[in-house]
């Protein structure tokens, strides 16, 4: 019979640390609980107005513009704008399609702008002999161009040195 | 001796006009049932039966031109990889027999595997392509018949020098329809996959083809 007795003290003592502790839990968060039941939720909408989880409407209308010649620049440093369709273009770890045509050693044949210069250098600003690794996804920088509205209004002049 | 005198027509004789009329009509059977069997197995449904060209080969052509596009025009799978003409289509399928062998092994029966086979995969169908001049693409794509005037214009410029110089589509258009295998393209760490001389050959321009010749001859 002891021994039950010496693990029904030791329950107790568990609940009553584990009561304690979430006393102690709860006076230190309902300050932030109350916060945020007073202020309204955050309604989470996308730019062109579908839901934040799903896809963006298909379909709108817009369209890669047709081949043109390379585009104006409009700030200094600005990456070079796509001047052509990507569809279907895929950059992955075993391909680039971009570099097919873009790449020093394909630019000849293809009649594509070389890749800058300023690409062949790692962070440290050391020179490589070829591309560097972390300018392989083009489309972080550079980007075609669509018929698309803007969604937003903005006053941006071109640079006084670009225009 | 005396039968083989007797020539075709009398043997066929000797063994009665019925027979003769049955022999043909059991080759219009045949012949009807060989044929039916055959484009049975020429159908995109068929190659996707199995899990190997369903879910590597077939999902990457889902997204591209060939498979979905404006007008709803399909080029499925034995529309490229099957030769149209009879004589090339049955060496095509008596060379797939290799192929239902591997599906048996189970050769490329993972991703992993399959992805470890691409590049040999690939080459195979670039160089069934380029001996053919890219055939099953001109089923469809008629260079006589290119406007030049109603494409974009790197495109009119690269398919009238391609052309001219003698290059088919194979030669440029690669990994159109599904993904590629790794391609050396002088990035990062040297990549095992296809070299820039497999993945663009360079077609030997009309004269320089004639100056190796000579050479052939004078060596």
């Amino acid at each position: 019979m002891n021994k039950p007795t010496f693990n029904t003290t030791r329950l107790r003592a568990a609940a009553l640390a584990l009561t304690l502790s979430m006393g102690l839990a709860q006076t230190f968060l309902a300050p932030a609980a109350a916060v945020a039941v007073t202020e309204a939720p955050v309604k989470l909408q996308s730019l062109r107005g579908a839901e934040i989880d799903a896809s963006d409407p298909e379909g709108d209308g817009t369209r890669y513009g047709r081949d043109q010649a390379p585009l104006p620049r409009d700030f200094v440093q600005q990456p070079p704008l796509i001047p052509h369709t990507i569809k279907g273009y895929t950059v992955t770890k075993n391909f680039n399609k971009c570099l097919d045509c873009h790449a020093w050693a394909r630019a000849k044949e293809s009649g594509a702008t070389k890749i800058s210069v300023t690409h062949f250098k790692t962070r440290e600003g050391e020179e490589l002999s070829s591309v560097s690794p972390r300018r392989y996804f083009c489309n972080q920088c550079h980007v075609p161009q669509s018929d698309a509205k803007p969604l937003v209004g903005n006053t941006f002049k071109p640079g006084t040195g670009m225009r | 001796m005396e039968t083989n005198n007797k020539g075709l027509i009398g043997r066929i004789r000797s063994l009665g006009w019925g027979f003769a009329a049955m022999l043909f009509i059991g080759g219009i059977l045949f012949w009807g049932a060989f044929n039916t069997a055959m484009e049975w197995t020429n159908r995109e449904a068929f190659c996707i039966s199995c899990h190997e060209m369903k879910d590597n080969v077939y999902q990457e052509y889902r997204n591209t031109i060939h498979a979905s596009n404006r007008s709803g025009v399909r080029a499925t799978c034995p529309d490229c990889h099957v030769p149209k003409e009879w004589g090339p289509k049955i060496i095509r399928k008596i060379q797939a027999s290799n192929e239902v062998l591997h599906k048996i092994l189970g050769t490329i029966d993972t991703p992993e595997k399959f992805n470890a086979k691409r590049l040999e995969l690939a080459k195979h169908e670039w160089e069934r392509m380029k001996k053919t001049d890219s055939r099953e693409c001109r089923n469809c794509h008629n260079f006589d018949s290119f406007d030049y005037a109603e494409q974009g214009r790197r495109s009119s410029r690269m398919h009238q020098t391609g052309l001219n110089e003698g290059k088919t589509c194979i030669d440029c258009h690669k990994g159109i329809a599904h993904a590629l295998p790794e391609v050396e393209q002088a990035i990062g760490a040297p990549k095992e996959g296809a070299t820039p001389e497999e993945f663009h050959p360079t077609t030997p321009k009309p004269g320089e083809a004639g100056k190796d010749a000579d050479k052939a001859t004078k060596g």
